[in-house]
């Protein structure tokens, strides 16, 4: 639908909540386009990208690409950079009905832009092998890729994950440790403790911004039909009464126009990035779940380990010939544990850096939001008082002229 | 001279110097729009003494001589129209948003409701007026007295009316008191309403406010008596608005006589029946005057009454009408009227649709309102949140930011609120006019039935007559006559000259409510007129003053935050 331009460093398509990418990786999200029949129908979206880069394969390459390709995109980048705050992915669509609808699929085309390109932006994640196969690979091998990945029990990782957390719970409850082991960093208990309160405070504001979405058109549509009963009255009053009323119909028909647009405004520009900002929240709640797991494996491995070590002392001062047995044992061990530390602390610096990141991206988010919802409302207000100050010259001219006209 | 009882020709002297002397001491009603000409004396000489002429107080039925034309009545054009334009300088708007909308009812207050905003239509007939203020009060419980059937006694409650009448202009007698305070309970208004009914039939009588039976057991006590007592208010200035009616004793009466409401009350349908029940057998059996139908009550409509032999007829009368294939000796020809009743009945049914719509309009605005402000609470909440938990620069600009909007959205939605109660006040006028209607339907009845009335006394003479035919037939075949033929012509001769009698003076009554309708059809198309485009101007500048201001809270926010959309730029 929107073409894509050749040579500005910017096409035209992009969201403009996206920052900037420098040397040069941009991409756009377009053309949805409806493939498929009946319950199996999905949406297709174009992927554009133009860039300088050498790991690219060119200056330019479009691919087809589907929900459920960003979906594996998303996984994927969850699984291996654990400590960034992966951007959020839209929500799949409960409602069968919606899932189709103009708005649903637009609103979807602009989040999955955004997502797409907080990636190529993101120092560390632009640099993915995944990201690359997402953008450039032809349509087979995308659909073989991410195949692998679905099914009911999800990717084999998290199955592992999941295997492992039980066990730890199981060993947890064993070893007569009722509690997991967590940390006691006070300034990370102070962000745990902001971004769960955020959450609470973010949801809320985004329902009364969605509420607000509704009642724009609901007035809408009482302006309508205001209007369309002012017309009808009117053609029973006289000559210039009833041109009155007949331009104060056309102009509440007018302004109900106008607000169905400042509703889909408000919709895209000031409740999307709320939303938006929700998922980025929730995104970061998965990545204090990361850093608690990683923690508690370089826990558990560094006093495994330790007992290990206590027990190839024992060994050695009885001459046993266990001891090089258990040595071999215990240098696995030790490499596990420290991997496990390298882990957890690339977690925690990595989180560190996130976090002012977030922030710093969510400033600017929001603030692009409000001036949207701000200069929409201002001009919706002054569209009103416009449309309605033009009916006086007629309510004038009628008072002028003879009463009983 | 109160009700139907006044003997048919009653001319009441004290009535006509009454009358003599408000017309002297009031402006000279001819043009009771026209508030301003009303207190140049010049004016005075004019049609005010020749109660002959076209006086409007002459619409009373005690007057039997009906002004056939009533120039009076529709001549306000031309003087109104150059002191009527002045109302309608454009006020600014700033006038017009700030100043709260003078409330007509001050939640019980002993103020009453004065003259309303000075350039509305309805303060100059306010101004017309004989009442200066009217208010309802003071809300009171009282026992039912020993007469009543429920041992006990049930309770009800009575209101205190208090009223002040225009006084007299300068240089001019005092005629009496000027201020009046009366209790009345809800079937005083009953009864006033039912008399106004009566006495001022073809006319569009405000309707009263409803009974409510359902509501007052659903409601608060306190919410009701609230409810009523404000709709009582309303409903006593709209008759004193009036400008015949505001005029009229049984009002004055209302509104003055201490104690007891000197008025009969509506009987109850069983009394009237077992009453009508008891003449019914003399009027069958043609029973000298017991048959015959007096003058005076043809002024009344049959269904209200006792005489059942009269119900009966008429109602064989309309069903005739409807499905006799034979026409009515006399029948609505009236092409203006029939077009008039056409276009009341479009009216209607636009003012219906129109009324719901407002209502629906002024929900969504409201909505809307009370949306923006939970928005802004929620923002002020995220807003504390931040700063309290805050520990980067960013979270404080942020937080900042966030304030900015909620504070806005929280003034925004203040302003809506206004909005919303002022575009109910100009709304209001459609819900009145639709009320309205059925004050017109009521008139337009009353002249089917004062048509039904003539129609089936017509018949009745057209049957008599026919009945002396034959008679006098039957008779003349016998040798010599037969007396008691004869002497039964006779008494059919009686019976038609009093019917004839009758079918005069019904005829005379058709007659002047026909003119009440005109005349009343003409002065709700100006009041209509004036009313409406009043209701469409406040509406618009209301509209726009309220717009620019939320246009202006937004415009500021939309400014302090431009820098992050040139930052993406």
């Amino acid at each position: 639908m929107i073409s894509p331009e050749t040579s500005p460093p910017r096409s035209s398509s992009q969201s403009p909540r996206s920052p900037p990418a420098a040397p040069f990786l941009y991409i756009s999200v377009t053309d949805p386009v409806k493939l498929g029949n009946g319950v199996q129908a999905y949406i297709s979206y174009r992927v554009i990208t133009r860039t300088n880069l050498p790991e690219f394969q060119g200056p330019e390459k479009i691919v087809i690409r589907r929900y459920s390709d960003f979906v594996w995109l998303h996984d994927r980048l969850a699984e291996k950079y654990k400590g960034i705050f992966i951007p959020p992915l839209p929500e799949k669509s409960a409602v069968e009905k919606f899932r189709f609808s103009t708005e649903f699929i637009e609103m979807r085309r602009q989040a999955l832009d955004i997502f797409i390109n907080r990636i190529a932006s993101h120092p560390e994640l632009k640099q993915s092998e995944d990201l690359r196969t997402f953008l450039q690979e032809d349509e087979e091998t995308m659909e073989r890729a991410r195949s692998q990945e679905t099914g009911i029990f999800k990717k084999p990782a998290d199955l592992i994950q999941i295997f492992k957390d039980v066990q730890t719970k199981v060993s947890d409850v064993v070893l007569g440790k009722e509690k997991p082991v967590e940390e006691t960093d006070p300034e990370y208990e102070k962000l745990k403790h902001y971004i769960f309160g955020l959450e609470d405070h973010l949801a809320e504001t985004q329902k009364q911004a969605f509420r607000l979405v509704k009642r724009h058109r609901e007035l809408g549509q009482s302006l309508s039909d205001f209007g369309k009963a002012m017309k009808l009255l009117g053609a029973c009053e006289g000559n210039s009464l009833g041109k009155v009323f007949s331009e104060l119909g056309a102009k509440s028909e007018l302004l109900s126009i106008k607000l169905q647009k400042e509703a889909h405004n408000l919709l895209m520009n000031f409740e999307e990035p709320l939303k938006d900002y929700v998922r980025a929240v929730q995104s970061i709640k998965v990545t204090f779940a990361d850093r608690a797991n990683a923690f508690r494996q370089h826990c558990e491995l560094a006093e495994t380990t330790k007992l290990k070590e206590i027990n190839l002392d024992k060994l050695n001062l009885m001459r046993s010939d266990k001891v090089r047995e258990a040595e071999m044992e215990y240098r696995e061990l030790k490499a596990e544990s420290e991997q496990a530390t390298r882990r957890f602390e690339t977690i925690v610096r990595l989180m560190n850096e996130e976090i002012v990141r977030f922030q710093e991206q969510k400033t600017a988010d929001m603030g692009l939001a409000f001036h949207q919802f701000a200069k929409g409302q201002a001009k919706l207000a002054n569209d009103i008082a416009d449309a309605w100050r033009s009916v006086l010259p007629k309510i004038e001219a009628c008072s002028v002229s003879s009463h009983h006209g | 001279m109160m009700g139907p009882e006044t003997p048919f020709g009653f001319e009441s002297p004290p009535v006509r110097e009454e009358m003599e002397s408000l017309a002297l001491s009031d402006a000279p009603s001819s043009d009771y729009r026209s508030a301003m000409s009303s207190s140049l004396p010049t004016a005075v000489s004019a049609a005010s003494v020749d109660a002959g002429g076209g006086d409007p107080l002459l619409y009373p039925p005690h007057h039997l001589q009906f002004s056939p034309s009533s120039p009076a009545y529709g001549d306000g054009g031309d003087a109104s129209s150059s002191s009527a334009s002045s109302f309608l300088e454009p006020p600014s708007y700033a006038d017009v948003v700030f100043s709260p909308f003078e409330s007509q009812n001050n939640g019980g207050s002993d103020q009453g409701s004065f003259v309303h905003r000075d350039c509305s239509p309805r303060s100059a007939r306010t101004a017309a007026s004989d009442y200066l203020k009217i208010a309802v009060s003071d809300p009171q419980k009282e026992q039912e007295t020993a007469n009543s059937l429920v041992p006990g006694g049930a309770t009800y409650v009575t209101y205190l009316i208090t009223t002040r009448v225009r006084s007299a202009a300068a240089g001019e007698v005092e005629t009496g008191p000027i201020e009046f305070s009366v209790r009345r309970r809800f079937r005083d208004v009953v009864t006033l309403a039912d008399r106004l009914a009566e006495a001022y039939r073809g006319f569009f009588i405000p309707p009263r406010p409803d009974k409510n039976v359902v509501e007052s057991q659903v409601m608060q006590k306190h919410e009701f008596v609230e409810q009523r007592r404000s709709a009582l208010e309303k409903y006593l200035w709209r008759l004193a608005e009036h400008p015949v009616i505001g005029k009229s004793d049984e009002l004055r009466v209302f509104l003055q006589a201490k104690g007891k409401l000197p008025l009969p009350t509506t009987t109850d349908v069983a009394s009237r029946m077992l009453d009508g029940a008891v003449r019914l057998p003399k009027q069958l059996f043609g029973e000298g005057p017991a048959a015959q139908v007096a003058p005076q009550d043809v002024v009344q409509p049959a269904k209200g009454g006792r005489d059942l032999l009269r119900i009966f007829k008429e109602l064989k009368q309309a069903v005739t009408n409807d499905w006799g294939g034979v026409k009515p000796l006399l029948v609505e020809e009236d092409k203006e009227f029939l077009e008039s009743k056409e276009k009341m009945q479009d009216l209607e049914q636009q003012l219906s649709t129109a009324s719901q719509q407002a209502e629906a309009l002024v929900k969504g605005q409201q909505d809307i309102g009370e949306t923006m402000g939970e928005l802004g609470l929620a923002f002020i909440k995220l807003t504390k949140f931040e700063t309290e938990e805050g520990v980067y620069n960013t979270q404080k600009v942020r937080a900042a930011d966030t304030k900015n909007v909620a504070t806005a959205a929280v003034k925004a939605s203040r302003l809506y609120r206004e909005l919303n109660a002022q575009t109910v006040k100009h709304l209001d006028t459609l819900h009145e006019y639709l009320g309205l209607m059925l004050a017109v339907h009521s008139a337009f009845s009353d002249r089917a039935s004062a048509l039904l009335t003539v129609q089936t006394l017509m018949s009745d003479l057209t049957t008599l007559n026919t009945r002396i035919e034959k008679l006098e037939a039957a008779s003349s075949k016998i040798f010599g006559g037969d007396s008691s033929r004869l002497r039964k012509v006779e008494e059919l001769r009686e019976t038609i000259r009093a019917t004839e009698n009758a079918k005069i003076c019904a005829i005379k009554e058709y007659e002047r409510i026909k003119e009440n309708n005109r005349n009343e059809l003409d002065r709700l198309d100006r009041e209509r007129h004036d009313d409406f485009l009043s209701m469409l101007k406040g509406f618009v500048i209301n509209q726009v003053g309220y717009s620019e201001k939320i246009a202006n809270v937004w415009a500021t926010v939309a400014e302090e935050t431009s820098r992050y959309a040139r930052d993406r730029n």
